[in-house]
């Protein structure tokens, strides 16, 4: 029977259902489903599932929106039971995210946000028009392990680079990676300031934040004790 | 009798909700507006409360009644070159581009200042184009002064009038005292302005610090500026063509409210970059057919209240000079002719308008030509149509042979450059390929390419002045126009 709830919760998350994934989520809290075993067999496999598909062309942004919503619902409920437990669902690590100086959007940005939520990453949104000192305290403040910094304006792009050299002002560069994003950001130009990654879209960010910190620990463990 | 095509998207009912939504929009939720006009709006007994302005419908209208129905750009030589208003259709290229597809390798790369110059020389001899952008950014000039220096560039090398912008607030007053040395004082500037200023609202309904003093400032420059409304349909405004072009609506009214209040009957134009958001990759695809819809809609309302109109089309998706570009761009050169848009900007541009190509520009100048002889429309002779001619030639059908078909065949048919592939063969019997060709054209137009220098006394005021700013920002030397170890020496020009 638990494998059929399990796939109800995947599935919940796929159709981009909050009140189901909700709903399956407290159903499975009072039948005694291990809340970590609800997360892991069943919705995080939904987000998967979502993934996949999104990548395949066969769901589009606002369906993905719903799912991530979905993953939220069923988390306000299964993060509370975990610290119950005295545990908490492991983080796949700590984002501060932002758009730059002088710059407003952030339609990207929230969609990687929600998407890094969705996918077990810690994310601290700093919001628009983040200067580059701002940035470098609040991942001083939150030991983040990934720095996000996005733009939508040919002329505020050039604002990333203030970031990075912001941190590397703060002595933050050795232990925070950088990744950029935004309409006019290119992979050369990702390069061309020194940032660890640059991705096209928000499922791809996701994608790079997980190799940066596969990127981490692989150098924290070669490092020397 | 002339027939002009017409392309309408909207009726008048659908013109008249979408202005009644607008007009509900900018008085409840209202407009963000930034503390530079918190008290030019209140003066105007408009309630501004928590940053959000509530406009009331009423003293919109009355606004929007003082916006001059036409007003002209002009050229150096001080004569009309751009006619804002009613259905008089102009071409000018995309806009603060920050790479360009390099003319050899045909990869992106960072835009430079000789980018620029070349893509200015081409345009400045190409009768397509009634105006100049300020097309690229130039990567080899510093960041602070990067929008007045591309301004000097532009105005260094074409006397055609240019569709600009400032990247901050306080910038606007180097680019606006370089247009005066060019014209020869303010006054002289207000009363034929060589420029117009591009100012963008934030979407959703959002006039932020820079463009709300950018408005303000230029409505008392007398220097026109042009609203670049953008809603993304589906990220930034509602998901549907019509909700959209509510918001741009909403977004241009309170522009005008703004600017109005600031300087009562100052030129302004009704303008935009509308797109929709891709839904699969969240980009903005200026080549969608959508995109064009909006385009095309957004001008309708504009024209329906009686004002000058600016659109942003004739730009591709694709990376490189292909079918899927050119098709794009083709498209969207004839619907925004066809709409009667008054300043139709983005030919060039390609890459989501990430990229700019001068091979592309001169590919899409053949589709405005052939957009320009579209809305000239279909010459009917009042005497006879056809039968005069068939006396003449009768059931034989010899026409090539008329009078008639020699002295008219200039006006009935345009004659494309040699980039449209017509039959006509080359000397050396080759069939070279659309980028080829639009080499050959390049190389055509550059060696025709003759500058025509200012008066020398300005020519040297403008130096000077770009040369005590340029300093300020430790630039050495003004590229494209004096080599750094003649920067110093005003002399040698």
């Amino acid at each position: 029977m638990p494998d059929e709830k399990f796939s109800a919760m995947r599935q919940s998350i796929v159709d981009g259902a909050p009140d189901t994934a909700s709903g399956l989520a407290q159903q499975a809290v009072s039948s005694g489903i291990a809340p970590i075993d609800a997360i892991n067999e069943g919705f995080v496999l939904g987000m998967h599932d979502v993934g996949e598909q999104f990548a395949r062309g066969q769901m589009y942004l606002p369906d993905m929106m719903a799912s991530a919503e979905a993953m939220r619902a069923a988390m306000a409920v299964l993060d509370p039971e975990l610290k119950k437990l005295g545990t908490e669902r492991p983080m796949a690590g700590i984002v501060v995210l932002g758009t730059t100086k002088g710059d407003i959007h952030e339609i990207g940005k929230i969609l990687v946000g929600t998407l890094l939520t969705a996918h077990g990453f810690r994310v601290h949104d700093l919001g628009v028009d983040v200067a580059g000192e701002k940035f470098a305290a609040k991942a001083k403040e939150l030991n983040a392990d990934i720095v996000g910094v996005s733009a939508l304006l040919t002329t505020t792009m050039r604002n990333q680079k203030s970031v990075i050299e912001a941190m590397e002002l703060a002595g933050l560069r050795p232990q925070v990676k950088i990744m950029v994003g935004g309409a006019p950001v290119t992979r050369r130009w990702a390069d061309e300031i020194g940032a660890d990654g640059y991705a096209k879209d928000a499922m791809s960010a996701v994608d790079l934040a997980r190799q940066l910190m596969a990127q981490k620990t692989n150098a924290t463990v070669a490092e020397p004790v | 009798m002339r027939i002009r095509p017409k392309f309408q998207l909207l009726d008048k009912p659908l013109l008249e909700r979408i202005l009644d939504e607008a007009f509900q929009l900018i008085e409840d939720p209202g407009v963000r507006v930034a503390p530079y006009v918190f008290e030019l709006l209140r003066g105007a007994g408009i309630t501004v409360k928590d940053g959000v302005a509530h406009i009331p419908e009423a003293l919109a209208r009355r606004l929007l009644d003082l916006v001059p129905r036409g007003f002209c750009l002009y050229g150096r030589h001080g004569r009309p070159a751009v006619r804002y208003g009613g259905d008089d259709v102009h071409f000018d290229p995309g806009s603060s581009c920050l790479n360009i597809l390099d003319p050899e390798t045909q990869q992106p790369r960072p835009a430079q200042s000789a980018d620029l110059v070349r893509l200015v020389q081409v345009a400045d001899m190409l009768p397509q184009f009634a105006a100049q952008s300020t097309a690229m950014v130039c990567n080899d000039v510093p960041q602070e002064i990067g929008d007045w220096y591309r301004l000097l560039l532009v105005l260094w090398y074409s006397e055609k009038p240019v569709v600009t912008g400032a990247f901050s607030a306080s910038s606007l007053h180097t680019l606006l005292d370089l247009l005066a040395i060019e014209s020869g004082g303010r006054e002289a500037l207000r009363q034929h302005p060589r420029a117009i200023f591009d100012v963008c609202p934030s979407p959703p309904l959002n006039w932020s610090e820079f463009a709300s003093q950018n408005l303000v400032d230029l409505a008392r420059a007398g220097v026109p500026a042009e609203i670049v409304s953008m809603p993304l349909a589906g990220a930034t405004a509602p998901v549907t063509l019509a909700g959209s072009i509510v918001q741009h609506a909403a977004e241009c009214i309170s522009g005008i409210v703004i600017h109005q209040l600031a300087q009562p009957g100052s030129p302004i134009v009704w303008g935009g970059a509308p797109a929709i958001f891709d839904m699969r990759t969240g980009k903005t695809p200026m080549g969608a057919i959508e995109t064009a819809m909006l385009d095309v809609g957004c001008a309708e309302v504009g024209k329906f209240l009686g004002l000058p109109t600016h659109a942003y089309m004739v730009a591709g998706d694709g990376r490189v000079i292909d079918a899927q570009v050119e098709m794009e761009s083709g498209m969207s050169t004839v619907l925004g002719a066809l709409a009667g848009i008054n300043m139709i900007s983005g030919a060039g541009m390609l890459d989501f308008l990430a990229c700019h190509s001068t091979e592309k520009l001169v590919i899409d100048a053949e589709a405005i030509a052939s957009a320009q002889r579209l809305v000239e429309g279909v010459e009917a002779s009042a005497d006879s149509l056809a039968v005069a001619m068939f006396a003449q030639a009768g059931l034989q059908g010899d026409f090539l042979k008329l009078k008639e078909t020699r002295a008219l065949f200039r006006k009935e048919q345009h004659f494309p450059s040699s980039i449209i592939d017509r039959g006509f063969s080359s000397m050396d019997g080759s069939s070279p390929d659309i980028l080829q060709r639009a080499r050959q054209r390049i190389e055509e137009l550059l060696s025709a390419y003759e500058r025509h220098p200012l008066p020398p006394e300005r020519e040297r005021e403008m130096i000077a002045f770009a040369q005590r700013e340029a300093k300020e920002s430790g630039l050495d030397g003004l590229p494209e126009i004096l080599r750094p170890e003649y920067a110093h020496e005003p002399g040698l020009l």
